[in-house]
């Protein structure tokens, strides 16, 4: 089984575009949707869900008034300021439980809250493995791992090779569980200033986890100069370019209509260029070791 | 006042907006960039820093020597964060929050907190902008202990922007917690729509007031419009999609000191804004 994950400094619309244009052209994988904050992918790939399962990724303190003398140690002690005035703010309460342990009267318990909901369905290229965490929670890494876990569990039973990654934005907790034990991370970028600088810092990550990277321009022809400045730095760096996909409208409107790219004008330069992407994803997962 | 800038994805203008309106007010404003992971603002602004500072976390330390392996540290702890070999108590930092439970709780006094550095904050300014924003370091999993740092230079004297991380969870609430205002930059397609949803009930929950910011008006479909007419949700302003404004975000030229009208539009939205908000 390989894996690969699409990430991009910062989200938007042309990652989850051509992840899902690629799933398309691999015909048969486990997409795994690891955008559990703000998913997009089951928009255009209409999954039909076969099991639904409830996340508990954190806890929440709660107090018992009655119990409570109001001495006022939970509240020195909580280092996420959520206890204020003896009052619990849910919003900002970890769950670390340290209040519930200098408590000397136990008026503070942790309980465990459902945070948001995992997925495993099937769609027109094999299957999905996709979550929606509640909004404002955290531990979304935690459920990353959860929705790949899923994507490997069916990609086995199923005995499906491929998994394809969408990973979420940034560098942090959810985007390091993303990319952890991957063959391939393949970093979207615009021909922006800041995108430049944030796919900068995805490659250091990708680095510092030894994982293959592989960079695909996006939109290429918006910025020429700045196309010229990516590929030099991954020529000096000794990264593939794998793909430049230019800026086309279309990419809206299929996105509208719901459909990939490839599915709304199979012939256009935009799918061309996807087309032509994915072969050299394909080459370079090919050459990767397989542990 | 402090007015956060937000959207359920990145990539649909939150930064651009954020810097537009910095850049329009008359009065002394404050540009807070909570984006650690990937901090834009100063790319489009080329602050000149005055002061950076590191910023660390605690986590804990184990004494080998004084550990009788109880198991007590590792069964607290909440984020697994802790393991117990048959030899010694294994840490995994990337999996800390430092919330400092086990050092508290270890019968054997075996557990200090030590210092480790997650990330910077700079201040600095560009213009009559005072810019301030951190920089969580590359492998580094918790934004929000760095995002609670930046947050701490909040001016309150000032009109205060605060770019918020893109998404919908922990470290968005903690960049928005406490605004008395929040926009949300959308772009009127299906994903734009889908997205601006969740940012909706992220904010209803904290109970913030909130207006949308359409971007790229003109490409896609009109149900962003129909949600927000359902919804109550005032649109304060579209910016239509225009390939010379992301020509000029490619460059890192913020498009409203090259675009002829636009500072009067940020302005006049900074006072629908007042007007909107209670404070
Ligand atoms: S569980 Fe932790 S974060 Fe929550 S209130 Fe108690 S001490 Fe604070
Ligand atoms: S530590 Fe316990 S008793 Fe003391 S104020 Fe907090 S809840 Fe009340
Ligand atoms: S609680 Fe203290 S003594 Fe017990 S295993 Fe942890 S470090 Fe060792
Ligand atoms: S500081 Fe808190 S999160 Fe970190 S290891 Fe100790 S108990 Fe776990």
């Amino acid at each position: 089984m390989r894996q690969i994950t699409i990430l991009s400094g910062k989200g938007g619309t042309g990652k989850t575009t051509l992840t899902a244009s690629f799933a398309a052209l691999a015909k048969r994988l486990v997409v795994a949707d690891c955008d559990v904050d703000a998913p997009d992918l089951h928009m255009l790939l209409k999954p039909t869900v076969m099991r639904k399962q409830e996340f508990r990724g954190s806890k929440v303190a709660v107090m018992d008034r009655s119990k409570c003398i109001k001495c006022g140690i939970c509240e020195e002690r909580c280092r996420f300021n959520a206890i204020n005035e003896l009052e619990i703010d849910p919003i900002l309460c970890e769950g670390c439980g340290v209040c519930a342990y200098v408590c000397p009267a136990e008026a503070i318990t942790l309980n465990e809250k459902v945070c948001g909901y995992a997925y495993v369905s099937t769609i027109r290229y094999g299957f999905m493995s996709h979550a929606r965490l509640n909004p404002g929670e955290e531990n979304s890494g935690k459920l990353v791992t959860l929705v790949r876990h899923n994507a490997r569990q069916i990609a086995q039973k199923e005995k499906v090779e491929l998994i394809l990654n969408d990973g979420p934005p940034g560098i942090g907790c959810p985007v390091i569980a993303s990319v952890t034990g991957v063959d391939l991370g393949v970093v979207v970028v615009e021909p922006t200033l800041s995108g430049i600088h944030d796919m900068e810092r995805a490659l250091k990550m990708l680095n510092h986890f030894q994982i293959n990277p592989l960079v695909c321009i996006n939109k290429y022809d918006l910025n020429m100069e700045n196309t010229k400045k990516i590929e030099e730095f991954c020529m000096d760096n000794g990264i593939e370019v794998a793909g430049r996909i230019s800026f086309d409208p279309i990419v809206t409107e299929a996105m509208v209509m719901g459909k990939t790219v490839l599915e709304y004008s199979p012939n256009s330069a935009v799918s061309r260029e996807i087309r032509e992407g994915w072969s050299r994803i394909l080459n370079a997962l090919g050459s990767v070791d397989h542990v | 006042m402090i007015i956060s800038v937000a959207s359920g994805k990145g990539g649909t203008g939150k930064t651009t907006v954020a810097v537009a309106l910095a850049l329009s007010a008359d009065e002394d404003v404050q540009l807070i960039d909570c984006d650690v992971e990937e901090p834009n603002v100063h790319i489009l602004l080329r602050p000149k820093i005055d002061e950076e500072r590191p910023v660390y976390s605690l986590v804990p330390a184990i004494l080998e020597d004084r550990c009788n392996l109880c198991g007590k540290c590792v069964d607290l702890c909440q984020y697994n964060a802790l393991f117990l070999s048959p030899e010694k108590v294994l840490f995994y930092p990337e999996l800390c929050h430092s919330c400092g439970l086990c050092a508290i709780a270890c019968p054997e006094e075996a557990i200090t907190e030590e210092k480790r550095q997650i990330g910077v904050v700079r201040r600095g300014s560009a213009q009559k902008v005072d810019v301030v924003y951190g920089e969580l370091n590359v492998g580094e999993p918790m934004a929000a202990p760095l995002i609670r740092e930046v947050k701490k230079e909040v001016d309150r004297e000032k009109t205060v922007i605060v770019d918020a991380p893109p998404g919908a969870s922990c470290p968005v609430v903690e960049s928005v917690y406490g605004s008395d205002f929040a926009l949300l930059v959308t772009e009127p397609t299906p994903f734009g729509l889908h997205d601006l949803k969740i940012a909706v009930e992220v904010l209803r929950t904290l109970k913030i007031p909130l207006g949308v910011v359409v971007n790229r008006a003109g490409i896609g479909d009109g149900k962003v419009y129909e949600y927000c007419g359902e919804e109550g949700i005032p649109i304060m302003l579209e910016i239509p999609f225009s390939k010379e404004i992301a020509e000029l975000y490619s460059r890192g030229v913020p498009f409203v000191t090259r675009m002829e009208g636009w500072r009067e539009k940020f302005r006049n939205l900074l006072e629908k804004i007042r007007r909107c908000s209670p404070a």
